[in-house]
């Protein structure tokens, strides 16, 4: 009749060996909760896919025109893919992704220059085990206007606050 | 035993100690011969501006004593100098001086440090050289990095070779008289196109990546000791035109040269906005490059601070133009015409293959025979005469892409700007026409291309005897073949490349041959053919300019100067001659 747990029986059940299926068991619901969580939360959470294509509605001599798309992702989500251009050094928390892979690399050379259709990618740390050559993915938060870095004296127009990096063909 | 190596081996720091002691005393104590810039042997136009820097660049000293012909700087130049110490480089200047008599000048610098002193010492010429009946004008193109292969490859594509016999020359080529020009700066062998646009606007060398100004320690790239170039001198001196033209942004290098004086090619932003300056403001100001002129705020901007630099020129009563329309529907004496936020396209990509994804929305751009015929145009009303510069710019962007068939079109479409020039010539014969590059690339014509037995790749490059006639067609008649891409077409190899994979055939858009990965430089993964092994160091992710030197024509008053083998600087001298300028005051 009573309800309340009887301890010895508990006591019974642990030291008859269920004991450690059952931190197991509860390790792994948080784990795979946590999994669902950080996937919904942070790294896809609403993303939506940004071509560099799409960014600009077009342009002339006079400035660039936005895209509707890009006015309307400002300040949320967004998922980009393109290539990592190489930083000033090693340590700056912002990179330059590109459409296309860039030869050059305009901090460093004196008289190369970005083109127009670039990303500045902030990130809260340095970022060094990205590969030049293969395609990746950005996931952040997008920003849309002009700012200048004031380490770099850099002008950037469009940038993700990013929080995930990595490979695309992983 | 121990206590004596204990002993010893405290004598020898103490010895090493003492040794620097004294050779940081002595480095303090003793002077060292001073720099002097201008550099020996630098020639001047008599009355051309330039500011007098002499520096002590390994340390302090108390004094540097500067004589002009044996007579004390300040008295010879009749105005007073500035000594100053910074950063323990001791430096004397005196900005803005001239030579106001014809021949040799001696400068001899000593800087003293306590009991020593180091004396240097160098010589310059001034001259007044000019001829009798003198040009009005001087049209001066440049094909940037345009050496004598660009040219071979431009005339067979252009013209057209049958059994060996070209069915035409160049417009470039039809000038009467040829020079060779030497193209190094003062600091090293190879220059770039800041420096060797310098030699052709002030008479002087500088050094990579600088124009009009010679290199101080001086650490703001805008303060390093200028010398007028000839922009200024006929802005100053006969209330000449002046017309920039170029296919790039209007801040790049070449056309940057003509008027700006920077340590610093890369300061673009204030070329722009010193392009209002008076004693050097073209009237016409044609090319690509907006992004430098326009405020931050707007999208697309390069600048850092607010300013409208297209309605300030506006303000001073300049027209402008963002597109081939409105640039041929421009009138009046002034005109700033930007075509593209970056530099323009190149003539195959806007003329010829029109790729939408190449081009964007910039599908309205003149040719440079267009603006060419507008500058003249516009600058052909001043009575006083006009200097006008025209450049092909991505002649150079291309080769150090490795993209021959872009470039060649580019080098095209400049020879057909010459001939806009030629005609205009042919009815105002005060006219001189100068044609050069400022400097020439490693890429020359080895053979010919083609597939026919199937092989490909190297197996396909024709040498010797199998280098047999390319099949270029030009149907209609307009000097640019109809397909860029012939079946028998020009094997152009490289002698400096990074990794890059060579397939001989035009590329539908522009890629670049080869990209950064960590420390290394790799062939462009989006790009194929033979993997070539690069051959120069990881700093280098492009083809290079070479030492090699280039050819100059000149046809009109004063061409005769131009002859034999020619330093850079003598370009400018044989233009101010055959305007006749001189700086001094009359």
């Amino acid at each position: 009749m009573h309800t309340e747990p009887n301890t010895a029986d508990m006591a019974g059940y642990f030291s008859k060996g269920f004991g450690p299926i059952f931190v197991t068991l509860v390790l792994l619901t948080c784990i795979g909760a946590l999994i669902f969580f950080l996937h919904q939360n942070v790294v896809s959470r609403s993303a939506e896919t940004l071509a560099f294509a799409e960014m600009y509605a077009g342009a002339d001599s006079l400035g660039i025109t936005l895209s509707e798309k890009l006015v309307y992702l400002k300040g949320k989500r967004v998922r980009m893919t393109g290539f990592m251009a190489p930083p000033l050094k090693p340590t700056l928390s912002f990179f330059v992704l590109t459409d296309i892979p860039m030869s050059i690399c305009p901090f460093c050379s004196s008289d190369a220059d970005w083109p127009s259709d670039i990303v500045v990618v902030k990130l809260a740390e340095p970022v060094t085990a990205i590969p030049f050559d293969r395609p990746i993915w950005v996931e952040g938060t997008l920003e849309v206007g002009s700012e200048m870095d004031e380490e770099t004296g850099f002008v950037s127009l469009v940038r993700i606050r990013a929080d995930a990096v990595g490979k695309e063909d992983e | 035993m121990s206590n004596r190596g204990l002993f010893h081996c405290r004598n020898k720091l103490a010895a090493f100690a003492w040794m620097v002691t004294l050779l940081v005393v002595a480095g303090t104590l003793f002077a060292a011969e001073p720099v002097i810039l201008p550099i020996n042997k630098a020639k001047f136009l008599i009355g051309q501006h330039f500011d007098f820097v002499v520096e002590s660049r390994n340390g302090a000293v108390d004094s540097l004593d500067v004589t002009v012909d044996g007579i004390p700087a300040e008295q010879y130049f009749g105005k007073p100098g500035e000594f100053k110490t910074v950063d323990d480089i001791s430096s004397f200047r005196i900005n803005q001086v001239q030579f106001t008599s014809p021949g040799t000048v001696t400068v001899a610098a000593t800087a003293k440090q306590g009991a020593s002193d180091a004396t240097s010492q160098v010589t310059y010429t001034v001259t007044d050289e000019k001829i009798a009946q003198p040009a009005r004008n001087v049209i001066l193109f440049i094909g940037d990095g345009m050496g004598l292969p660009v040219r071979d490859m431009a005339r067979i594509l252009s013209k057209g070779i049958v059994e060996g016999k070209y069915n035409d020359i160049l417009e470039m080529e039809k000038l009467p008289n040829t020079a060779i020009i030497t193209t190094s700066g003062y600091d090293a062998l190879v220059t770039d196109s800041a420096n060797s646009a310098s030699a052709y606007a002030t008479g002087h060398k500088s050094v990579v990546n600088a124009m009009g100004v010679y290199e101080s320690s001086d650490k703001d790239p805008l303060d390093h000791p200028k010398v007028e170039n000839l922009a200024e001198i006929a802005i100053r001196k006969r209330g000449m035109s002046v017309g920039l033209v170029t296919t790039s942004n209007i801040t790049d290098a070449t056309p940057a040269a003509m008027i700006a004086h920077t340590r610093r090619r890369a300061e673009q932003n204030f070329i722009a906005q010193d392009m209002l300056n008076p004693a050097h403001m073209p009237d016409v100001i044609l090319g690509g490059g907006s992004r430098h002129f326009l405020p931050m705020d707007i999208p697309g901007s390069k600048r850092t601070d607010n300013r409208n630099l297209i309605e300030e020129f506006k303000a001073k009563g300049f027209s402008f133009a963002g597109n081939r329309t409105e640039m041929n529907a421009a009138a009046g004496e002034k005109i700033l015409g930007l075509f593209h936020l970056d530099n323009m396209n190149v003539y195959l990509d806007r003329e010829v293959i029109k790729n939408p994804k190449t081009l964007g929305s910039f599908t309205d751009q003149p040719t440079l025979m267009e603006m060419t015929e507008k500058a003249i145009e516009i600058l052909s009303q001043n009575p006083n005469g006009f200097f006008l510069m025209v450049e092909g710019a991505c002649v150079d962007k291309q080769l150090h892409t490795m993209d021959w068939q872009r470039s060649v079109y580019d080098a095209i479409e400049l020879d057909q700007a010459v001939g806009v020039g030629r005609r205009f010539a042919a009815r105002n014969s005060d006219t001189l026409i100068l044609v050069t590059a400022d400097h020439s690339h490693g890429a020359s014509i080895t053979g010919t291309y083609h597939e026919r037995d199937g092989k490909t790749g190297r197996h396909g490059v024709r040498t010797y005897a199998n280098s047999i006639f390319p099949t270029f067609v030009d149907e209609d008649s307009d000097g640019f073949p109809d397909n860029p891409d012939a079946e028998v077409t020009l094997a152009v190899q490289y002698a400096s490349h990074p990794d890059y994979n060579a397939d001989y055939r035009l590329k539908p858009v522009p890629v670049v041959p080869a990209i950064k990965d960590g420390d290394k430089v790799v062939a462009n993964p989006q790009t194929s053919g033979d993997a070539m092994v690069g051959n120069l160091p990881y700093s280098e992710t492009q083809e290079v300019h070479s030492a090699d030197s280039v050819p100059l024509n000149a046809g009109g008053p004063g061409e005769e100067y131009f002859r034999g083998v020619m330093d850079n600087t003598e370009v400018f001298f044989g233009m101010v001659r055959a305007l006749g300028l001189d700086g001094s005051k009359q």
